[in-house]
């Protein structure tokens, strides 16, 4: 027998999992983590309104109207119902944050599954799905997400469809292309040629080389999803009074900018540090991931 | 070498064109003409070697082997099953394995290396997939306590092509493809690998079908040589008749190409000029006509047949110069010396 | 290049087509009778089914699909429920003061963007560039609705510089190019420009410096052309990809105004899009995204061409 052990480098030995490299490194980003670390304060409160002894967020007074904050009882003030914005704006995170981010959850499985199909299958199946996406993307997001939800009207329910149906197609596009680069490797052909089935092909090979980048894209949309969902609520065709919501709070607040402007502007406030929170901490994680765009 | 008769892999007239699509409408415009009839036999234990410029359609006849391109025409036959009628994709994927050039690009880079190796022999539903893995990497000579948890880049380009050659091995081929599966590794690390493949070759009994441009890395693995030009098949030889004989010229170019060793056996002969033709547009004929300096009226219009030199002679050529009744002015001479 | 703008134009038949699918099916996915807003409550079953008849609707869907689209090719758009008037009338005048808005957006936006941007780039890694790259982020992450209204709270209440509301004094919704019309343009401009300073600022960076990276500037330097000549190489190259992300924009700023024009109560397609949707006058809906996914598309197909011209490297791909 030959010896063949001539061009053995040394090798550091225990391999860390890919994932786990990518939380150490997002911990060293300080940007990433003050945004995770605020976002997830957010999501927190909103879960766990209840149990934190807030003010009835439903409970108006007429004589407590628009009350400016640091009024004692009322942090941050009444809304022009006379509600107190601390507890809605804490409870108000519920429905925002459910709505801002639920829809990109869906449209990365499904955009996602349909992208890698488009991707892995190529062909008649690739162009059936991908002229579909082409026809969504001839609208401007914010122009089908009013118009699907305008048809519809308001609800949570058909602001989760529409804005579901917003970001199919972006997440779809981006997984196509990724899927069709990892299945022009040849890996995928030895994969095949060891007479594999194209879905376990797809499981073992193909979903582990393409989830990450998808998955950064997916988290880049989570900023505009936010925007776009309390801007249905904003122009009404959102979430429904009473329930608390940041956008429909500023839309109800308006008719307030000249009493106590600084308290109609407080809703966008939360809209605003969300989506900063987002952006920044997608750009962290894309970093932490290596991906390029 | 224990060759028998009967042939383990035939191959008839095989056949690929792949469409090329433009215009307003995104028509097919022309086919690129891949592959276009290839025929041969690769015996038991036999090693066939294929070689040709880039693009002559090596590596897509490899891919049509083991069905990873869908071929347009033709018939593969292993062990005297036809593909398709007698044997399924599946089970003839299990007897004709293939390994790539890329080293790197063929590992899945999320995977270990025992996983990649155990793959296969799991999809077959083979006993003991980690075992046969454990086995075969011993086998390559990277030590599975060792190397198995890693993954491809924490690998030389050496060692990523045996744990390449185990992965093709872990199913107990018939037939292993080899396309370029040394012509990207380092010259002293390239000789390892040739040796662990003759030394696999005879241990497990197995076929090889070598892809490559490297003629000297060929000869010294094939036992017989499958010269192949724009799609087609020119010469088909035993590996010492060919050396001594080149009856195609685009063999004897292709040779003459080849740098010597020797200072004293210094080629004078001229080299091959300009790049093949278009494969979407092979020239009418003989395809090789248009850089053939023996080319006569006959070689533009009739398309030489594959056959054997003499009657009943192991050396196979297509070339008018050597067919007797084909109205080239030299027939029957041969290549002038 | 006529033969490349051809195909692209065959392309882009089954996009609008598409288009037109999903705008009719907006109707079909709305809940309700689209004839409740107009039946009387005491019409008779015969009525009823004589008024469905008059507006094709006893017809299976494709057939009104094909309908409703032959009418549309004729330039013929239905009436709005509400106002009684042709769609097309309502949707075209609103969707010139839309245009007005966005590009009076793209004025203020792609200049700075691109100078913000260019700045980033060629002093990557400095304070300057990390300066322009938090503005762009926080320029992307801004609920421009919100900012709209923070703007107004600036500017028209606290310091009353600005009027907040409408296109023109006393709710003109005649356009003049004086300064009584143009002050009430500038919030609403400012406003919608701040997204797309973000993301033609982050472009025109990434652009700048992956270019200055390349190379060909370093050959240049090395020709020894002055740090201007390299610049105007530079510029030259990145335009292509620039222009096409800035005609994009432009087109999502039609489609982004409809938010903006409610904040400020502009005459545009936008504030005509909420009035539809709230008095459920379908057919005005429909209309209206149809004409601005069509502008949309058209503005994609340009920018294709344009790249085109400019980049002669795209065609050949």
């Amino acid at each position: 027998m030959v010896q063949v052990i001539a061009d053995i480098p040394v090798v550091p030995p225990a391999q860390r999992g890919y994932w786990s490299g990518v939380l150490s490194r997002l911990k060293r980003d300080p940007v990433a983590m003050i945004c995770a670390v605020i976002l997830a304060a957010l999501v927190l409160s909103a879960a766990f309104a209840p149990w934190l002894g807030l003010a009835d967020p439903y409970q108006g007074s007429m004589i407590a109207r628009l009350a400016a904050p640091g009024t004692p009882g009322h942090l941050l003030g009444t809304d022009e119902q006379g509600r107190d914005m601390l507890s809605r704006l804490i409870y108000g995170g519920r429905l925002t944050l459910f709505i801002g981010l639920m829809p990109v959850v869906l449209a990365f499985f499904i955009g996602g599954t349909l992208g890698i199909i488009a991707g892995y299958v190529g062909g008649i199946t690739n162009t059936i799905i991908m002229r579909v996406v082409d026809v969504f993307f001839a609208f401007p997001s914010v122009l089908l997400a009013i118009a699907i939800s305008g048809a519809l009207g308001a609800g949570v329910l058909n602001s989760l469809v529409s804005l579901t149906i917003v970001f199919i197609p972006p997440v779809t596009r981006v997984a196509e292309a990724v899927t069709s680069g990892v299945r022009s490797l040849d890996y995928i052909d030895a994969a095949r040629a060891s007479g594999a089935n194209a879905l376990t092909v797809i499981r073992v090979h193909v979903i582990g080389n393409v989830l990450s980048p998808i998955f950064v894209y997916a988290t880049s949309l989570t900023s505009v999803c936010m925007i776009l969902a309390a801007g249905l609520s904003f122009l009404g065709i959102g979430v429904r009074p009473p329930e608390p919501e940041w956008g429909l709070m500023l839309n109800t607040l308006r008719s307030a900018i000249y009493v106590n402007p600084w308290l109609a502007a407080l809703p966008g406030v939360m809209i605003f540090a969300t989506s900063l929170c987002l952006n920044l901490l997608s750009d962290g994680l894309r970093s932490a991931m290596n991906v390029r765009d | 070498m224990s060759a028998t008769d009967q042939p383990l892999l035939s191959v008839r007239d095989l056949k690929k064109h792949f469409p090329i699509k433009g215009g307003i409408l995104g028509r097919t415009q022309a086919m690129v003409q891949a592959v276009d009839g290839v025929s041969f036999d690769v015996r038991a234990g036999e090693t066939l070697g294929i070689v040709g410029e880039s693009g002559c359609g090596k590596s897509t006849t490899a891919k049509l082997l083991i069905g990873l391109v869908d071929r347009d025409e033709g018939d593969i036959e292993l062990g005297g099953k036809t593909l398709g009628r007698d044997i399924s994709l599946r089970a003839l994927r299990r007897d004709i394995q293939m390994v790539f050039q890329d080293s790197y690009a063929s590992l899945n880079p999320r995977m270990t290396i025992l996983d990649s190796i155990a793959f296969g022999a799991r999809v077959q539903g083979l006993d003991d997939p980690v075992g046969r893995a454990r086995r075969l990497m011993a086998r390559v000579g990277l030590d599975p306590d060792r190397f198995a948890g890693r993954y491809p880049h924490e690998l030389s380009g050496g060692q990523r092509q045996r744990i390449n050659i185990a992965r093709a091995l872990v199913m107990s081929p018939k037939v292993v493809v080899l396309d370029e599966a040394v012509s990207a590794l380092d010259k002293s690390v390239e000789a390892q690998v040739l040796n662990l493949l003759s030394d696999l070759r005879a241990e497990f009994g197995l076929t090889y079908i070598f892809i490559s441009h490297d003629l000297n890395v060929v000869r010294y693995i094939s036992d017989r040589i499958l010269v192949m030009y724009l799609g087609e098949v020119v010469e088909l030889a035993p590996v010492d008749m060919i050396w001594a004989e080149q009856a195609h010229p685009y063999t004897r170019s292709l040779f003459s190409a080849m740098p010597s060793m020797d200072p004293d056996n210094r080629t004078q002969k001229p080299p091959l000029t300009g790049d093949p033709p278009n494969p979407i547009d092979p020239p009418p004929g003989c395809r090789f006509h248009t850089r053939c300096a023996f080319a006569s009226d006959v070689c533009k219009t009739r398309h030489p047949v594959l056959g054997p030199m003499v009657q009943g002679s192991p050396h196979w050529v297509a070339c008018h110069l050597h067919d007797p009744a084909s109205g080239h002015p030299r027939a029957g001479q041969g290549v002038p010396a | 290049m006529l033969s490349y703008f051809l195909r692209r134009l065959i392309l882009v038949l089954p996009v609008a087509f598409g288009v037109s699918v999903v705008c009719f099916a907006l109707v079909q996915i709305a809940p309700g009778d689209p004839l409740t807003a107009i039946m009387p409550v005491d019409a008779t079953a015969e009525q009823q089914a004589a008024m469905r008849a008059a507006y094709g609707l006893d017809k299976p869907v494709p057939v009104q699909y094909l309908i409703w689209i032959s009418n549309l090719l004729q330039g013929e758009m239905g009436r709005s429920i509400a106002s009684g008037r042709p769609v097309a009338d309502e949707v075209f005048g609103a969707v010139g003061n839309s245009l007005l808005l966005a590009a009076a957006a793209a004025v203020i936006a792609f200049p700075i963007g691109t100078f913000l941007g260019f700045l980033a780039g060629y002093f990557r890694d400095t304070l300057l560039d990390r300066a322009v790259t938090a503005l762009s982020i926080t320029g992307v992450s801004v609920p421009n609705y919100w900012l709209g209204i923070v703007l107004v709270i600036i500017f028209s209440v606290n310091l009353g510089w600005l009027p907040s509301m409408g296109a023109g004094p006393g709710g003109s919704q005649d356009w003049q190019w004086d300064w009584a019309h143009m002050r009430h343009l500038v919030l609403p401009a400012v406003t919608l420009a701040v997204v797309p300073i973000g993301i033609v600022a982050r472009t025109v960076r990434a652009l700048a410096g992956d270019i200055l990276s390349m190379d060909f500037v370093t050959a240049l330097y090395a020709k020894g052309l002055s740090r201007g000549d390299v610049l105007r190489h530079v510029a030259r190259n990145a335009a292509a990809t620039a222009l096409s992300v800035m005609g994009l924009q432009l087109g999502y700023l039609l489609g982004g105004s409809i938010l903006i024009e409610t904040v400020f109560n502009w005459p545009g397609s936008g504030f005509l899009l909420s009035n539809a949707i709230f008095q459920r006058d379908l057919p005005l809906l429909q209309g209206t995204i149809l004409v601005l996914a069509m502008f949309f598309v058209g503005m994609n197909l340009i920018v294709d061409v344009a790249q085109a011209a400019i980049d002669p490297r795209i065609k050949r791909s």
